[in-house]
């Protein structure tokens, strides 16, 4: 049975052993996990005639070992932050929302087509304009998920990912009919941004803005969550969705406010790739990062402050991608096998947790 | 080029099999000679899809076999931030003077991103269009008229049609992949004016099930003679051939999956062009910032003519070649006039192939069944 | 028998083809998937055992030069990620969703990594039955050229079907999956059923796969599934958990896949993107019609954790 069950009852019981180590399992068993997935490639590695040892110091090398490697890791972070949040905040609720990259691509087309409008407007008006415009389309693109869920009982990880699909579809329409820049000839494009318009550097560093604004965005997630009765209830009614609703907790606009609020968030990521990366809306917005997200998302246990280190450590990972299809001959989806490893471990790291646990929530485990 | 792939596997295997923990002594941070030239290509899909991609890995492995010259390739990287670190990472990492970042949406923003930032690499875009007053020094674009490989094409085409329809699997309606279609259409209508060419879009440069339906449905619809442009042509062939109909290729050379159906191919000779482009920066000199070929400078070829190709084809492909290698050919001869009715050119009026109006076409030429939008 | 102009009549027999065509990946997968949801558990990885099964299919099919020998190594790869997703969901507090999204990426990424020299090579087809030899129509002819793993698909949809109505096996999955408890109190062990189930359905995702690579388009390469594995999973549910409603399910997807290209092909030609999501806007329809915000969806498994 799924942690995200919202009707499962929780029966406590006591294990002996848990007195002894309750705080300590949140750092432990991911790292420990993480090492284990680690281990676990390695022999894959091995097998394939492959040294690990080679292969985990082009991976420190090239995302962690120089300040060029920084900022190549930090450069592909933001998108991923912002697009876990849209995973992790509806997870509260225990809704699990995969439809992210539908949002991206949209926030993206949003925030061009919205920069179009405003072209000729000072940085200080459009830039707030456009991140609006991204976020208020991603919200509602995510936000329908939830409603169709809270109204119509739809499961949202299957409407989300049948969103995602038509959200792309109409991306791909969009830029290559209606808000086509005709003089972009090989690459169907939307106009280019004004240079007002789009978001600079952050502090001389290769790293655009998108990385800043990912990081707020993860504190306020984790604020949102923690410390207000939002988030509060919002864990309540994950925990036992219609025990909260008989309590008289507002169910329907946590959720709706909940994955909006995801939406938001992946619509901002969409945001910053069109403004700070792309100057345009075109069809490489489409490039997963609304699916990476769900990695991360899940890899940091939908904890908005875990996001970040996971995230940096997975941009790490892709950032040595090339360097290892060019010096070890491994092909470009080692990283992906690399990646699969360490999100298995991770997850069946799971099952730990109870064994340390004071209360275990779950009865029967299935 | 999957075979040395195999075989090189199997030696590291070998190789740790024997000398238990060998590979863990190598050293993953190879130095590269001083005298060497490291050369860097980047590609957006896997560089044997028997397509684009597959085109220019071939061009790359010439440019491996030259003496003094260092090769680096990454493939599957996306039109995003990657591409750009990618880039930068094989300046950082590699020492690399040269790139050839090779499809088309890595040159805006990404290229123009990056080569400010490194004033002394050398960054040779296919497909782009530099301009001297837009673009930094350092970058520069490069591409081939196959075009003129496709109206080849439709020769060998127009004279294998028995239903006179002809059909074409396009990916997106952009001017390269606009040329290709208008230009097979006339090179049929070379043979017969009375052909008409079925396109249909799947939307995407590489999508398998999308492009073996969009061929069944020009097979459908009694087109005989099949050809495409998207990124990786091997299922179109193989559909098509499936079907009965006959096959012309495109980007590489495909006739091994269809040798009795396919007629020719418009291929991409990156092999001559990459060469020629690192000779002459090992040389000390300056590669050109706009490059631009056809048939004529060995930019493009065409595959060896089918089983299939009748003799009159044979013939009028053959004059038809040796006048495009003249050079100046005029691809675009007025009076014509696009699908909907519109005149592109009146009567005197022509483009040649190496006519830069000719890269931002937005038409289809009467007689194309489809629709630019 | 010649071509003959169809004109707009092209459009249902591309959709009749395009059914027989494209469907078959989707029957497999969904009668896995509804296979492994009977049994009250959800893997939602079968989009990566898919395109595992794919290539393992392909390169086997390719050293032995035979297709068939392909399409059961592909059914074996699918049976060890099902019995690994099996095996991981059984541990206590392990999501069964997450896992699944964990081992689509693992399936991939392997899939990708030892594929790689399998793109350039043909391996053999698998062969088709003609069953348009009256017609003297060469589209009718063609459209009806009908795979023998879509055959099989139909048999294994009414055996399945057999299954659950009338036989014990059926029974005891079916009672696993709509309440653990009474089958513990039946005597029943819920996670082996559960196991061998996930395993099954798993070695059907990897014969959806085969059938990509080794049919229809007939090769190996890194953009070969859109999705299908995905989408059985929404497919099941609009299914209502029945094999048969599987596989009109399926065929309509198939058809409303055949749509696009067809509707060009007659000269429909501009919103084709539009077209090609047709199958996506009516599988949501379809969803928010059955849904109900009071109940679980008719006939949902009890113990599955995606329609609670």
């Amino acid at each position: 049975m799924s942690a995200g069950d919202p009707t499962a009852l929780s029966t406590p019981w006591v294990r002996p052993s848990a007195v002894f180590l309750p705080r300590l399992d949140p750092l432990v068993i991911p790292i420990g996990a993480l090492l284990g997935g680690l281990l676990a490639f390695s022999f894959f590695l091995v097998v394939l005639g492959k040294a690990p040892v080679d292969f985990f110091s082009l991976v420190y090398k090239a995302g962690f070992g120089t300040a060029f490697s920084w900022q190549n890791t930090l450069s592909r972070v933001a998108p991923l932050l912002l697009t876990a949040l849209c995973v992790a905040l509806p997870a509260r609720l225990g809704l699990v929302v995969i439809g992210g990259e539908g949002a991206v691509v949209l926030g993206g087309l949003a925030a061009a087509v919205a920069g179009f409008a405003l072209s000729g407007a000072p940085g200080a008006i459009g830039i707030p304009l456009m991140m609006l415009a991204a976020m208020l389309v991603g919200g509602l693109w995510i936000g329908a998920v939830g409603a169709l869920r809270f109204k119509r009982g739809v499961n949202e990880t299957i409407s989300s990912l049948l969103m995602a699909y038509v959200a792309i579809a109409l991306l791909n329409h969009l830029v290559e009919s209606t808000f086509r820049d005709p003089a972009s000839l090989n690459k169907p494009s939307t106009a280019p941004l004004d240079e007002a318009l789009r978001v600079g550097s952050l502090f001389g560093m290769d790293v655009h803005w998108g990385f800043a604004a990912g990081i707020i965005a993860c504190i306020v997630a984790w604020v949102l969550i923690e410390r207000t009765t939002w988030g509060f209830a919002a864990r309540i009614a994950g925990g036992n969705m219609r025990a909260a609703q008989i309590q008289g907790l507002p169910v329907g606009r946590l959720i709706i406010g909940f994955t909006a609020a995801g939406g938001a968030c992946a619509g901002l990521a969409g945001f910053f790739e069109v403004a700070a990366v792309h100057g345009s809306a075109n069809g490489s917005l489409i490039s997963g990062y609304g699916y990476t997200g769900i990695l991360i998302a899940f890899l940091a246990r939908h904890n908005p402050l875990a996001i970040i280190p996971v995230a940096i450590l997975l941009s790490g990972f892709e950032a040595s991608s090339g360097l290892i299809q060019r010096r070890m001959d491994l092909p470009d989806a080692t990283i992906l096998v690399l990646e699969g490893f360490v999100f298995v471990a991770i997850l069946v790291s799971e099952t730990l947790y109870g064994r340390f646990r004071i209360f275990q929530p779950r009865a029967e485990a299935v | 080029m999957t075979q040395k792939n195999l075989s090189r596997r199997n030696l590291l295997k070998a190789g740790v099999a024997t000398g238990a923990f060998a590979a863990l002594a190598t050293t993953p941070f190879r130095p590269a000679l001083a005298a060497d030239l490291t050369v860097g290509f980047i590609y957006v899909g896997p560089k044997d899809d028997f397509g684009y991609n597959q085109a220019h890995a071939e061009g790359a492995a010439a440019v491996k076999a030259m003496d003094g010259v260092t090769v680096v390739e990454e493939e599957n990287v996306p039109e995003t931030v990657a591409v750009q670190k990618s880039m930068e990472s094989m300046i950082n990492f590699d020492g690399a003077q040269l790139l050839f970042p090779t499809s088309f949406g890595y040159f805006d923003p990404h290229i123009l991103a990056v080569a400010p930032k490194n004033p002394d690499v050398r960054f040779q875009h296919a497909g782009g269009l530099w301009s001297a007053d837009k673009h930094p020094k350092n970058a520069g674009s490069y591409f081939g008229y196959i075009g003129l490989g496709q109206y080849l094409n439709g020769i060998t085409a127009g004279h294998a049609t028995k239903s006179k329809k002809i059909g074409f699997v396009a990916a997106k309606p952009i001017p390269q992949v606009l040329m290709n279609i208008n230009a097979f259409l006339l090179g049929a209508r070379a043979v017969d004016p009375a052909i008409t060419c079925q396109v249909i879009f799947t939307g995407e440069w590489s999508l398998a099930v999308k492009e073996a339906e969009a061929t069944n449905a020009l097979a459908d619809q009694g087109c005989d003679v099949i050809t495409c442009h998207v990124d990786g042509p091997k299922v179109v062939v193989e559909t098509a051939a499936g079907r009965g109909a006959y096959v012309c290729g495109y980007h590489a050379n495909q006739s091994p999956l269809a040798p009795e159906k396919y007629l020719t191919g418009a291929e991409w000779n990156w092999a001559q062009v990459y060469t020629d482009m690192v000779e002459t920066r090992k040389a000390g000199g300056t590669i050109p910032n706009f490059v631009r070929g056809g048939l004529s400078d060995g930019f493009v070829k065409m595959s060896p003519l089918g089983p299939a190709v009748s003799d009159a084809a044979r013939n009028q492909f053959e004059a038809e070649k040796s006048e495009i290698m003249k050079g100046g050919f005029l691809i675009i001869k007025g009076p014509i006039n696009d699908n909907k009715g519109n005149v592109i050119a009146p009567a005197g009026k022509a483009f040649a192939e190496d006519d830069i109006a000719l890269e931002s076409m937005n038409y289809l030429v009467e007689g194309v069944i489809g629709s630019v939008s | 028998m010649g071509d003959t102009d169809l004109g707009l009549w092209a459009v249902p027999l591309a959709m009749l083809g395009g059914a027989i065509r494209v469907s078959t990946p989707f029957l497999f997968v969904s009668l896995g998937e509804c296979l492994t949801e009977r049994s009250g558990r959800i893997n939602l990885g079968l989009e990566g055992t898919l395109v595992f099964g794919a290539m393992s299919g392909y390169a086997v099919a390719y050293e032995s030069g035979s297709a068939w020998i392909g399409v059961l190594a592909a059914a074996g790869a699918g049976t060890l990620f099902g019995l690994f997703h099996g095996w991981v969901c059984k541990l206590p507090r392990v999501n069964d969703i997450a896992i699944g999204i964990a081992l689509m990426l693992l399936g991939m990424g392997l899939a990708f990594f030892f594929g790689k020299p399998y793109v350039q090579p043909q391996a053999p087809d698998l062969p088709a039955i003609s069953f348009g030899w009256w017609s003297e129509i060469s589209q009718v002819e063609a459209a009806l050229q009908v795979n023998a793993l879509f055959l099989i698909g139909i048999v294994l949809t009414v055996a399945m079907w057999w299954m659950f109505r009338f036989t014990r096996v059926g029974l005891i999955i079916r009672v696993v999956g709509d309440s653990t408890d009474a089958a513990r109190s039946m005597g029943l062990n819920p996670n082996k059923v559960r196991l061998l189930a996930t395993g099954a359905g798993g070695a059907l995702a990897g014969v959806a796969g085969a059938y990509l690579s080794l049919y229809y388009p007939g090769s190996w390469n890194e953009g070969l599934s859109s999705g299908q594995g995905l989408m059985a999973v929404a497919l099941v549910i609009f299914a209502r958990w029945s094999p048969v409603n599987c596989f009109w399910a399926a065929l309509l997807f198939g058809a409303a896949g055949a749509l696009g290209p067809a509707l060009q092909s007659v000269g429909f030609s501009s919103g084709y993107y539009l077209f090609y999501a047709i199958p996506y806007v009516l599988t949501l329809g379809l969803l928010i019609a059955m849904s109900s915000p009071n109940r679980a969806i008719e006939s949902a498994p009890g113990e599955l954790s995606i329609t609670k």
